[in-house]
């Protein structure tokens, strides 16, 4: 007997693409997409059911189609549509608590994968370099998306120990990049000129939507001989991008300004919805976030096929050109070492040259 | 053991020297080194016979009694030497190539095609652009004598312990330098900072970049086991910040906690002394007030600082030495021992004391504060 997943939040990109992926592995009979929203993408042949899983319908939609494992995808830091930001919090928390409560009481249900972030590591200077699964983090981050996530974490926590038997996997993602990223970080890099904060260059790692996808999945079977894929889990990239490295990339400039005016620039910004940028946000771009990744290569027994920089380029490749597109910098600077080279010495020895070949 | 008496600090004697040193030293300045080798032997008569004087007393001139000897030289080997024919011609091509690799690397630099640790330490922009800042403030200003450099293993971890003082912490930034100017293998040493280097805009920026991380036994021990060099100033700023009367005095080393770091790691411990950065601001008083206001550990006042202004914040020219000691092996000890609370602080004193022996004699050695 095959398989049957339920999937959240497949009105998203991302949920859409993991349905349609899912359904394609022989174990896997049936393929239930959940969501409050109907999508707006095709999800191959599985069965949606549009229910909101802030309700206790959610509960019955298990027990019907004898579920028996969850993919929980429906926490995310973009409100989709009109939905504002409580709304959003509401569908992070209550959603995962409702959902969590009806796993509890299905018996068939055997595994659960919980899409988290790394957001939960929040930032601060007095952060270690580098986050491992283990690392406690210095200070909670205090609102937003973040704060869903370390709530929700703590609810799978929870269910985790009331249900021994169920295999739960919660899988932190960086920053999730590529062609149709709708993140609030994606949103950020396709302002045209990027606001940064004076006198920090935070260091940045992204994943792919490949590799989300392709995580997600192992995540959700049996794991192969040798790996474990129960537990928490860091997924990112190899390497690291600093922000400076990435407006460079992208070929848009940045306009450094003082923590007060970008505070200021991120509230208007929020208030005329041209991008999410919240004060979580905010301090990821001052103080970067890097993860280990040690635990995803050796006990889940994965290995990102993009790196930070890699995941980076096909980002920038399906944003188009910046205002200063790195080809054209490269250019300039080729078209001045191209020029006459007697020219220049003359110009840049200046001083020493001219009395010594007056006394010749 | 004696420690304040063995320190002269000889203000009148080196006022004069210093005072004119800043002129000089620029007018030195980079045609030194681009000035090849061949050129003297080229174009030999008049010109080439002055030159070679030039030098001659240059070489002789260094004695104790006239500090700027040495920045006499190059004043007057200077105007002999007209860079003609062969010399022009190498002249040209050294400065063609070295603007080439300028471009090369001005290219790469904006078009973000270089790449950085997860520490955020950019190996190139370190090597090629802040290395060569941090350069002639130490091979020109504090004049760095480095000693013991064989003592650092040319692969694997270690951590080296040094002490820590001199108000802003340039001893670490100098040692960093020492370590990969004099080291055969051209190591990178990673320093651990303080929480504060890292709240700080532009600083912590630039602290990430040279390869600088968290005083934090998470970074440390990642670090020891990539193989890196890690150094370590576990004094913090009770050392850095410590009033003039008692430099060279050794203040309590944290708790410890780098010794279990390095006997988890395994690597050895590499004790290094600094002698010459306590004296680039001598830190007469501390304005708790302002420090608190700040949120600063210390606010240092000094002869100078802050009674010049800016002006008052430039160190003073003391003459450094840095040195190297024996490695003190961590391997020898089962993985448990890190846990071993006595062990620990027996460790940690056999370093202190190491490093606080090697103090003194650096200072008996010492013939001024100077020079």
């Amino acid at each position: 007997m095959g398989k049957v997943v339920l999937v959240t939040g497949v009105a998203r990109q991302l949920g859409g693409r993991f349905v349609r992926r899912i359904q394609r592995d022989p174990e896997v009979e049936r393929v239930i997409a959940v969501d409050a929203v109907s999508p707006a993408h095709h999800l191959g042949g599985a069965d949606y059911v549009q229910a909101d899983i802030r309700h206790p319908a959610i509960a019955r939609v298990l027990a019907e189609h004898n579920v028996d494992t969850v993919v929980h995808m429906d926490v995310t830091g973009t409100p989709l549509g009109s939905g504002g930001r409580a709304t959003l919090k509401e569908t992070n928390v209550i959603g995962t608590m409702q959902l969590l409560g009806a796993c509890q009481k299905s018996p068939s249900v055997k595994r659960l994968v919980v899409k988290s972030s790394t957001n939960v590591y929040g930032s601060a200077p007095r952060d270690p370099a580098v986050f491992t699964e283990t690392t406690p983090p210095k200070s909670l981050p205090s609102g937003g998306f973040a704060k869903d996530t370390v709530e929700v974490e703590g609810y799978v926590r929870g269910f985790a120990r009331r249900r021994p038997d169920v295999a739960v996997c919660v899988l932190r993602f960086a920053n999730i990049l590529g062609p149709s990223a709708d993140s609030p970080l994606a949103s950020y890099f396709s302002l045209p000129v990027l606001p940064t904060v004076l006198g920090y260059d935070p260091r940045l790692q992204f994943v792919h939507e490949d590799d989300v996808i392709e995580v997600l999945r192992i995540a959700s079977h049996e794991p192969e001989r040798g790996t474990l894929n129960s537990g928490t889990f860091n997924i990112a990239g190899d390497g690291v991008l600093l922000l400076s490295q990435c407006a460079r990339r992208l070929g848009r400039p940045t306009v450094p300004l003082l923590m007060p005016a970008v505070s200021w620039f991120g509230s208007m910004v929020r208030t005329l919805g041209v991008s999410d940028f919240s004060p979580e946000q905010l301090r990821l771009l001052t103080h970067g976030r890097v993860v280990s990744t040690n635990q995803m290569r050796e006990t889940l027994g994965y290995r990102a096929k993009y790196t930070t920089a890699e995941t980076f380029a096909d980002f920038a490749r399906s944003r188009g050109p910046g205002l200063l597109p790195p080809e054209a910098v490269a250019g300039a600077i080729d078209r001045i070492a191209a020029l006459p080279v007697p020219a220049l010495p003359l110009s840049v020895l200046g001083g020493g040259q001219p009395p010594t070949q007056s006394a010749n | 053991m004696a420690d304040a008496k063995v320190i002269p600090f000889d203000d009148d004697r080196t006022r004069g020297g210093s005072t004119q040193r800043p002129p000089r030293r620029r007018g030195a300045g980079s045609r030194r080194k681009g000035e090849p080798a061949v050129v003297r032997d080229v174009h030999g008569g008049r010109e080439g016979r002055e030159g070679r004087e030039a030098r001659e007393t240059g070489e002789v001139q260094p004695l104790p009694g006239r500090p700027t000897s040495a920045d006499d030289v190059p004043v007057t080997r200077e105007k002999p030497e007209p860079p003609q024919g062969a010399a022009e011609a190498q002249n040209g091509s050294s400065l063609e190539r070295r603007i080439a690799g300028g471009l090369a690397f001005l290219r790469k630099r904006l078009t973000g095609d270089y790449e950085v640790d997860d520490f955020g330490y950019d190996e190139e922009l370190t090597d090629q652009v802040l290395m060569s800042l941090l350069r002639p403030v130490y091979e020109k200003y504090f004049r760095v004598e480095v000693k013991g450099i064989e003592n650092i293993p040319t692969d694997g971890g270690a951590l080296i312990v040094a002490n820590h003082s001199g108000t802003l912490p340039m001893d670490g930034l100098m040692m960093q330098v020492a370590v990969h100017d004099n080291h055969p293998a051209g190591r990178h040493l990673r320093l651990l900072a303080a929480d504060l280097v890292f709240m700080l805009p532009v600083v912590n920026e630039l602290a990430r970049k040279l390869g600088h991380t968290l005083a934090c036994a998470e970074d440390a021990s990642r670090l020891l086991q990539q193989g890196e060099l890690v150094g370590v100033m576990p004094e913090g700023f009770k050392g850095l910040g410590k009033p003039f009367g008692d430099r060279y005095k050794l203040q309590r080393f944290g708790r410890g906690g780098f010794v279990s770091t390095a006997l988890r790691a395994g690597t050895p411990i590499i004790p290094c002394s600094i002698v010459g950065a306590e004296e680039i601001y001598p830190m007469i008083g501390n304005s708790k007030t302002l420090a608190r206001l700040l949120g600063f550990p210390y606010f240092p006042i000094t002869p100078t600082f802050p009674w010049l202004g800016p002006l008052g914040a430039v160190p003073l020219p003391t003459k450094w030495t840095i040195q190297f000691g024996e490695p003190i092996p961590t391997d020898g000890y089962p993985p448990e021992a890190a846990e071993d609370p006595m062990l620990m602080f027996n460790l940690t004193d056999q370093v202190r004391e190491q490093i606080q022996h090697t103090l003194y004699k650096l200072l008996v050695q010492r013939r001024s504060v100077f020079f």
